[in-house]
């Protein structure tokens, strides 16, 4: 997702002369492309996220629209406050991008893994907040918080992840796609979860169990609507996300579930507390948290069977 | 303005100060007292704003690091015209545009809202990057206390700007040695200060914060060197002007009564 999000920074910089990037002093093998393309507009701020994000508020005081760049949890929470005061009080175009959402950087230890990082963006004041499900999704996630004004958060996967699209879907912020429809349960996947969440629903439909996927790239502002639709169509609504099980994709789905009066079934697929500071690869650690196609289908045919 | 003008413009918005601390009864007159010099020869002399146009886009920028502040900056731009002076009157009351941290939201004149500590600098730095981006000549002010400069990221910011040359960057502490819960000296010391700065890469000068002419001598000379940023030490005396508040933390916090203000207004030179 790493090298759709680069390529594309350098397209919509091509065009637009007002877009910055910063970095944490982070991005060898990525962001050096931009930086020989755009010495003027690329900034590599050293290892101080605090200043980052100050820096980036001065530049978009300024008229200019500026991606901040970092790895996990660094470019949200080391400078949380700075996110919250200078760009979110000020509504300014300031795009954090973090790489490594979730477990992508597994045996890099705790440190390292993002689980709480859609909880807090989400809570920051006017922040949308974006993680795409594939590398296409990446592309077009890039394109469309260049152009949307104010605050925005990218979450990527790291590199590697399988390209999901085939054909490349209509993407609006705030607006699910709908990978495949269910009658049985209906996934709601957001970030490097998709993948994941469309061959579970295609495990179950060899078992009879009719399951559609909706990819929510866009988890602030969320598409109410979409999921009400789901709602009605379908017995069972099963959230999968790569995060912790506070204040993620999951709680955002149930609230408004539970706002509606929904009368279907709702489970949440996430990464459980009791996982964490677990060493290992990221396709052994989502195995660990039950996150797998696999086991992400076999949860769901237990719960459709105790209904 | 005259140095007299400069002087009558900082009783003025001390006076100012009292009345909004008094009537709202709102921390931090101290820490508005000690900056009060500066500011009138920031606001009567050295910066290059317009009233008229808040948004102008050549504007110099002031920034209030020390967001707690901010009731002598909303008194300064008041008189300098940016809003009606009635507005002061409503300084911390219900629904008023004038928090008790500087406040920039349908203020004229306040170019960002601060509060936490350690902000300012960095903001400072991003507008005075686009500067030299943009090809501006615009200066970037940024006000910042002494107890601020505990934060870890007002350091990044200070390693950061004459790293990348930021010339038009001025940095002025307002050094009156008084921290929130104590002396400087006595929670954290940052003597030598000076020197701290200039390891860093600023072109330094200390000043007395009190002094016109060392003042207008200091803000009108920057950038002191071609190519690096200017950090202003301005040794300052916390309550400044009123003498039962000098020097004493207690008016980090607390707010004249009547008969306090009463008095201060007299030392002031206030007549009524």
């Amino acid at each position: 997702m790493r090298t759709a999000f680069i390529d594309t920074l350098c397209e919509v910089a091509e065009k637009n002369e007002r877009v910055w990037l910063l970095s944490g002093d982070l991005g060898y093998s990525v962001l050096e492309r931009f930086a020989e393309k755009f010495p003027q507009r690329f900034l590599n701020v050293g290892v101080a996220e605090q200043n980052m994000i100050g820096i980036a508020a001065g530049l978009a005081m300024s008229g200019h629209i500026v991606f901040t760049y970092s790895i996990a949890n660094f470019p949200v929470m080391r400078c949380l406050e700075q996110i919250r005061n200078d760009v979110c009080l000020h509504n300014l175009n300031v795009k954090i991008v973090a790489v490594g959402g979730g477990l992508a950087y597994g045996p890099a230890g705790y440190t390292h893994h993002a689980l709480e990082d859609l909880a807090v963006m989400r809570a920051m004041p006017g922040m949308t907040v974006v993680a795409p499900g594939d590398p296409v999704e990446a592309r077009l996630a890039t394109r469309a918080i260049a152009d949307h004004p104010g605050p925005c958060y990218l979450r990527l996967g790291k590199a590697g992840e399988p390209v999901v699209h085939t054909v490349e879907p209509k993407f609006r912020i705030g607006e699910a796609i709908v990978m495949r429809s269910g009658e049985d349960v209906i996934l709601i996947s957001t970030g490097g979860m998709l993948e994941r969440a469309i061959r579970a629903a295609e495990l179950l439909s060899d078992r009879g169990i009719s399951a559609g996927v909706l990819s929510m790239h866009t988890v602030k502002p969320l598409d109410e609507k979409a999921i009400h639709g789901a709602a009605l169509r379908t017995r069972l609504i099963c959230v999968v996300e790569e995060h912790g099980e506070t204040g993620g994709l999951s709680d955002a789905v149930a609230r408004t579930l539970s706002e509606h009066n929904a009368t279907c079934a709702f489970a949440a697929l996430n990464i459980p507390v009791e996982e964490n500071g677990k060493i290992g690869s990221q396709s052994y650690l989502v195995e660990r948290a039950g996150l797998t196609a696999e086991s992400i289908s076999e949860r769901i045919a237990r719960a459709l069977k105790q209904q | 303005m005259s140095n007299s003008s400069l002087k009558e413009l900082a009783r003025t918005i001390r006076a100012h100060t009292l009345c909004m601390v008094h009537k709202s009864r709102a921390s931090h007159v101290g820490t508005c007292l000690s900056m009060a010099d500066l500011l009138a020869v920031l606001y009567g002399q050295i910066l290059r704003v317009d009233p008229a146009r808040p948004h102008w886009p050549d504007r110099d920028r002031f920034i209030l690091s020390k967001g707690h502040g901010a009731a002598i900056v909303y008194a300064v731009l008041a008189e300098r015209g940016f809003f009606p002076a009635s507005w002061l009157e409503t300084y911390c009351e219900d629904d008023s545009k004038l928090g008790g941290h500087i406040t920039h939201a349908d203020v004229p004149g306040v170019e960002a809202s601060t509060g936490s500590l350690g902000h300012g600098l960095s903001i400072g730095c991003g507008i005075a990057l686009a500067a030299k981006h943009d090809d501006k000549d615009y200066r970037v002010f940024v006000m910042l206390s002494d107890g601020e400069l505990d934060e870890g990221s007002a350091w990044e910011a200070i390693l950061f700007a004459p790293h990348h040359g930021l010339d038009n960057l001025i940095a002025i502490v307002d050094y009156n040695k008084i921290q929130s819960f104590g002396s400087v000296r006595d929670v954290l010391e940052l003597e030598p200060l000076a020197d701290k700065w200039r390891a860093f890469g600023w072109a330094v000068l200390e000043i007395d914060g009190h002094d016109y002419e060392q003042i207008i001598d200091a803000l009108s000379n920057v950038p002191m060197e071609e190519g690096r940023p200017t950090v202003v030490i301005a040794h300052t005396v916390k309550g400044k002007g009123v003498s039962f508040m000098e020097d004493q933390l207690a008016w980090h916090y607390k707010s004249p009564d009547d008969e306090q203000l009463a008095r201060a207004l007299i030392e002031l030179g206030e007549s009524n």
